[in-house]
């Protein structure tokens, strides 16, 4: 190979250059609110300017937020959304996909008309409104689990995995008197996991996040997933109940910041913890979705 | 994503393939009546656009006033209605000009990088923003850009402002951030798909280019552009055929009255009328039209893609 030219070697230092910061000024935002949250209310409250490691390293902020009892329920109704969703979405998916990657189908095509026209065509949040409270959802955890049971995207990415099996195995365990539902579980299912693991992912970081139908569906407090409470204390800086003890008005406004910061922090880590582990799944994932037939 | 190949079924066959597979359609029913229940029961109930709708009453049950919503929506709230349309569409443009481009740019330049543990832990930390919450993302901007904000801070310190500027109340700065702060989460999850494609392209194709003498910016213009062609394509047709849906969400956390000029837009003008007013035909009137001009985008960017570059979703 012949030598580098000097505008090649130019180019590639800006370009390791500039690429590291962009991916710098994704990570930093992270990083200070984790400093922050970890700072003196006071301190941080006088400060301005990036943080590189936390003020006077105080944890007056968690316990604040800990103490107030709405993170603890939104916590609770998060998990309950996220494993029962999640179960159900998957349930559904996996079955779907399956019975859509048969080749022998009649009906196949009609189907996935069926199935994939919604994606370009809907009745709106107002029917769909109006559907779901005459179904008597409304303030019940149904109403964050059943409309959005299946996601069209992610049925057809699944039923592309399936179609990566070669049709042998099949054959084969139909030769041996396997129905349907044997070869879903136990020849599919397990040949697929890859796949499986990147569904399971979109569908329970999408209900960890969603707060779209609860603003909608959801009166009752005690059914709110933490997204909603996060939603008061962070835009609508609703803090005040978690500081009765608190009488000074410039130690409340600097609560109220380091409050937002911990709210962030406690909302958001669980799911970057479990993300390395699934890193190496996407990128197989988004693809056999993607444009494949 | 294509469904074509269309095979005639006729009646008798139809009957001896749902014995034959009776399994794999008992199968199929659940998704068939989830879709069913959540999707078409409410484009049926679409009808209460065109209806004096009451909740007592249900949706057959209620008088018809056939265009009268449609008449009080383009007609008496004209100032509105204009306003929200001229929003969704200049918030759809500027991030399709600016957002659309950007996991390209950011995967072609990322495909330059030779050190794999660099390059990797680029990716790693360019997914991330992807997997944090929108109620997270616009507290994180609300507090970055609040007037004595870390953004202020830093600006005024490089000498580019004097007076801190009011970005969440200033009508001008919400396009700016709404798009900027989606580029932000969505640069590397976005460049996923492009990278993959990347990496699908025949390596005999350098090596040739190499021989003839090419240099990498000419490899990247002539061989690694076209050849993920197909797939920006696609992605562009999926995108200008949802012109008209703005995510709700984050408009909807990141608005507030002092920027409804530039900020309300079809969905949350929907949202207000429609729900907290409780104006269900005049929401789902907004709605319909709406989801027709979308459909409307959709058909008419697949049918000139189809007609230009044969690549098309259907």
């Amino acid at each position: 190979m012949k030598k580098r030219s000097i505008s090649e070697a130019l180019f590639d230092i800006m370009n390791y250059m500039f690429l590291g910061v962009l991916c710098f000024s994704m990570l930093y935002p992270m990083i200070y609110v984790i400093f922050a949250s970890l700072s003196d209310p006071i301190k941080i409250m006088a400060y301005r300017g990036p943080l590189l490691k936390p003020i006077d390293f105080s944890l007056k902020a968690y316990k604040l937020l800990l103490d107030y009892p709405m993170i603890w329920i939104g916590y609770r109704n998060t998990i309950i959304y996220v494993v029962l969703g999640t179960t159900i979405n998957m349930l559904l998916t996996t079955i779907g996909g399956y019975v859509l990657s048969r080749k022998n189908l009649k009906l196949k095509n009609p189907i996935m008309f069926f199935i994939v026209f919604t994606m370009y065509f809907s009745g709106g949040m107002i029917p769909t409104y109006v559907v779901i409270e005459s179904l008597g959802l409304v303030d019940t955890i149904w109403a964050m689990i059943l409309p959005g049971a299946v996601s069209t995207m992610n049925l057809i990415i699944m039923r592309t995995g399936f179609q990566t099996v070669p049709e042998s195995l099949e054959e084969s365990a139909r030769i041996d008197g396997a129905n349907d539902w044997v070869i879903l579980f136990k020849i599919m299912i397990p040949l697929t996991m890859p796949t499986i693991a990147v569904m399971i992912l979109f569908y329970a970081v999408g209900h960890w996040n969603s707060f779209f139908n609860a603003i909608l569906y959801l009166r009752k407090r005690e059914l709110y997933p933490l997204q909603l409470v996060l939603r008061e204390i962070l835009i609508m800086s609703d803090t005040m109940y978690m500081q009765t003890g608190v009488s000074d008005a410039e130690d409340r406004l600097a609560l109220t910041r380091l409050i937002k910061y911990a709210a962030i922090v406690v909302s958001t880590v669980p799911i970057l913890c479990l993300y390395p582990f699934l890193q190496k799944y996407f990128v197989k994932g988004v693809l056999i979705g993607a444009i494949k037939e | 994503m294509k469904i074509s190949n269309k095979t005639k079924v006729n009646f008798y066959d139809f009957i001896k393939d749902l014995k034959r597979n009776k399994n794999l359609y008992f199968m199929i029913l659940p998704i068939l009546l989830y879709y069913l229940v959540f999707h078409y029961i409410p484009m049926y109930g679409l009808q209460i656009a065109f209806k004096d709708f009451s909740p007592a009453k249900g949706i057959i049950g209620s008088p018809w006033v056939g265009l009268e919503k449609f008449k009080e929506f383009f007609v008496y709230d004209s100032f509105y209605v204009w306003r929200i349309i001229r929003n969704t569409i200049l918030i759809n443009v500027y991030d399709i000009v600016f957002g659309f481009p950007a996991p390209i740019i950011f995967a072609l330049l990322l495909n330059e990088i030779k050190n794999s543990f660099y390059k990797r832990t680029l990716q790693t930390i360019s997914y991330m923003p992807h997997f944090i919450s929108t109620v997270v993302i616009v507290g994180i901007i609300l507090d970055f850009f609040s007037r004595d904000g870390l953004v202020n801070y830093i600006l005024k310190t490089l000498g580019i402002v004097k007076e801190p500027i009011a970005f969440m109340s200033e009508p001008g700065w919400f396009r700016p951030l709404y798009v900027g702060s989606g580029i932000w989460q969505n640069l590397g999850w976005g460049s996923i798909i492009y990278l993959a494609a990347i990496s699908n392209i025949d390596s005999q194709l350098y090596e040739a280019a190499i021989i003839d003498g090419a240099g990498r910016l000419k490899q990247a213009l002539y061989i690694t552009l076209p050849g993920i062609m197909p797939t920006i394509i696609i992605m562009f047709i999926l995108r200008v055929g949802s012109i008209m849906n703005v995510g709700f969400e984050k408009v909807f956390l990141m608005y507030n009255p002092l920027v409804y000029e530039t900020a309300d837009v079809i969905s949350t003008y929907v949202y207000r009328k429609g729900l907290l007013e409780m104006d269900y035909g005049y929401g789902a009137a907004v709605g319909l039209f709406n989801s027709v001009v979308n459909f409307g985008f959709v058909i008419l960017t697949n049918y000139i893609s189809r007609k230009f570059t044969e690549t098309s979703l259907w």
